[in-house]
């Protein structure tokens, strides 16, 4: 039985994720800030035939909390064999362009706090020889542009760390998933057009059990992001500075 | 968030009327109470937005979004009792329960709908001869008013709210979970068989049906049949398999295609239309064939194209749905065929089903004891409206009604006619909730 902690549960990519692992043969820890939304997702994974689902609310900005949190899942849990880190808000580029606050509080939610349960969670793994660490990140954290840089900010250092962290690791035979997302329909990006580029949760999410399972280092969801990435990331910063893209 | 746009993004599957100026809110759980907006705009709960014409549209007002409340609640394995919220889709419980041994009570010819949004037209399907609608496995539901209030509706408690919630169109509150019967399945296989049948007295001598061996009926017509031909089609009849049948996989059928674009107006023509019509008719020679199929192809052919509406162009697609009672049936029915027929503007799908004489739940149900014809063209404007214009006359002529889950044109005097319960319904509409079709068919 494969023990998986979900950090961030309530996002709708990590719901659908849920889902899928809850089909098998596992327990769940799930963690969430709001608990009407915590308490009826649990209710559905047990509905739907998996009786090891447990939870709390909590909110994960809170680094303080971040050590007993991983306490009471790795109790309740008896071990964890997976960590998966889903949390993160968008926020509004031009706001934080204006309000220093506002950049630093999506620092705070993007980058320090799953960097603080990563930190925590490695060392845990590390000393015991076990465990997987699955965060998701964005294609956003590639390259900075106008149009998001401050959350792309946090999530392409976040990415940097889990490298750092995946070359430490290896030792201990502990490998580190870092999930680039791209355009995903989701409660987050509710405000945007959407287009071809945009894929449900539950493609990404069938994505992010696979992944997992291959036990990938990095990996481009959906697949074509690797691709148009690759294309964005060669565009010489001198050209480049003057897109609007 | 809710952001007005010019042309919405939240249009209806016929893609006409289109809706300016909506809004859309999507619901976060199913605890919280209904936003607090300003005094002049309405609130129109939508799922999957399946229906045809505008009753899931609400221009100049808000959209509530379903979809989000997705969470199945509890499942009892012994008695098939499943509550779940009410933006589960039809597919999504399938999944769920086929595996278990179960399947819908009644299912309407896509997967892709919601929960509340079959509440809320009361769906019938294949099976209404045997079962009725989706509301006769309906046990119980919370609707959510806009003052705060959450009632819990079943036919002995708020028993006024709930016959005007079946079939209501979604405007006496907001559907946030419910409790339905699910039917017990050995495997997720359909005995089926299929007549080729010579004409409407054909159709109705084998949709008699005496012993009701048959849990599933519809045929499909072959519109452009003139004269005696008239009512030519393929009678499609099918069971749940016997438990012996196991041996092929769970799971359904498995590349979706989708349509990526929008087609050309001309794609759907009339040489086109007749082409389609005579082909499919003539893709079976023999009077009667028999086999096996999965449940997916058996009840959602057209499922396995995504976004098949847009064959219709940007234009869109009008749906009429009538139900004439049996004593009038065939005359009108033929009257219909006749029509369309003279007219040239030949509809692409047509199906013919006969409905039991199960009485419908809902105030505002459609289906009725008789014969029901479903027809589908391509949006030719105004030449096609008066055509439907007059489909809806004889209809009220013969004492039937039009699916309003489907309608995009009908008139007050016609809408009146055809749910006389009108004005009983009217008091339990939210003071709060609107739509498009309402405001169109009472204001």
């Amino acid at each position: 039985m494969q023990k998986i902690l979900i950090l961030g549960a309530n996002s709708a990519i990590a719901k659908a994720t849920a889902r899928i692992w809850a089909s098998r043969d596992t327990k769940l820890y799930l963690v969430g800030r709001s608990e009407k939304k915590l308490s009826a997702l649990i209710q559905d994974l047990k509905t739907r035939g998996n009786a090891n689902i447990f939870g709390e609310t909590l909110d994960l900005t809170d680094s303080t909390q971040h050590d007993s949190l991983i306490a009471r899942a790795k109790h309740q849990l008896q071990g964890i064999d997976l960590a998966f880190i889903a949390h993160g808000v968008l926020g509004d580029q031009k706001t934080a362009e204006r309000s220093w606050e506002t950049s630093k509080e999506l620092l705070d939610v993007n980058f320090l706090s799953p960097a603080s349960l990563c930190a925590r969670l490695a060392n845990d793994f590390e000393a015991n020889k076990k465990g997987h660490l699955c965060v998701i990140t964005s294609v956003a954290g590639d390259r900075g542009r106008a149009s998001n840089y401050v959350y792309g900010t946090a999530k392409g250092a976040l990415s940097i760390f889990l490298s750092g962290l995946r070359n430490r690791l290896s030792a201990a035979n502990v490998p580190v998933t870092d999930l680039r997302l791209g355009f995903v329909d989701t409660p987050m990006t509710e405000s945007y057009p959407k287009g071809l580029l945009w894929a449900s949760p539950d493609v990404v999410a069938s994505g992010i059990v696979k992944a997992v399972e291959r036990k990938k280092d990095i990996v481009y969801l959906p697949w074509f992001w690797c691709w148009i990435m690759m294309i964005i990331c060669s565009i010489p910063e001198k050209i480049f500075k003057k897109l609007k893209i | 968030m809710a952001v007005y746009q010019k042309i919405s993004i939240h249009q209806s599957w016929g893609r006409y009327p289109k809706a300016h100026n909506q809004a859309a809110l999507r619901l976060k759980n199913r605890f919280d109470d209904l936003p607090i907006l300003q005094k002049e705009t309405s609130f129109l709960p939508r799922g999957m937005g399946r229906s045809y014409g505008d009753s899931c549209l609400n221009e100049d007002a808000h959209l509530l979004l379903t979809r989000s409340l997705d969470h199945l609640m509890e499942f009892d394995p012994n008695t098939g009792l499943l509550r779940a919220e009410a933006g589960v889709t039809f597919e999504e419980i399938l999944d769920f329960a086929v595996a278990k041994g179960f399947f819908l009570p009644v299912t309407p010819g896509t997967k892709f709908v919601t929960l509340g949004g079959a509440i809320a037209n009361d769906v019938h399907g294949k099976n209404h001869h045997v079962d009725g609608n989706i509301s006769h496995h309906l046990l119980q539901f919370e609707l959510l008013r806009s003052n705060g209030e959450r009632l819990i509706c079943s036919q002995t408690s708020n028993e006024d709210m709930f016959y005007a919630t079946i079939g209501g169109l979604g405007l006496t509150g907001l559907i946030t979970w419910a409790e339905i019967k699910l039917r017990p399945i050995q495997n997720p296989f359909i005995t089926q068989e299929v007549v080729k049948t010579t004409g409407l007295s054909d159709f109705f001598a084998l949709s008699k049906d005496p012993k009701k061996e048959w849990t599933y009926t519809v045929s499909w017509l072959d519109c452009l049949a003139r004269k005696e031909q008239v009512g030519r089609g393929l009678y499609i009849r099918g069971n749940h398999a016997k438990a012996e049948f196991t041996k092929a996989s769970i799971k359904g059928p498995g590349s979706k295609k989708s349509v990526p674009f929008d087609f050309p107006s001309f794609a759907l023509s009339g040489p086109t239309v007749k082409a389609f019509n005579l082909l499919y008719y003539n893709k079976q020679l023999s009077r009667q064939t028999a086999g096996m199929t999965h449940y997916d192809p058996f009840f959602y052919p057209l499922d396995a194209i995504h976004d098949w509406n847009r064959i219709y162009g940007k234009r869109g697609f009008l749906q009429w749905q009538c139900v004439v009672p049996f004593s009038d049936g065939q005359d009108a029915i033929k009257e219909i065929l006749g029509s369309i027929s003279k007219s040239g503007q030949g509809s692409f799908l047509s199906v013919l089903k006969t409905f039991g004489d199960i009485p419908s739940l809902g105030l505002m149900s459609f289906p009725r004891p008789g014969v029901t014809l479903a027809l589908d063209f391509p949006n030719t404007g105004e030449k096609l409206y008066r055509l439907l214009d007059r489909l809806d006359d004889v209809t009220k002529a013969a004492k039937g009604s039009v699916y309003v889950a489907k309608d995009a044109r009908m008139s007050k005097e016609n809408f009146r006619a055809f749910y006389p319960r009108l004005q009983d319904f009217s008091r339990f509409v939210d003071p709060k909730f609107s739509s498009s079709f309402w405001r169109r068919v009472t204001s």
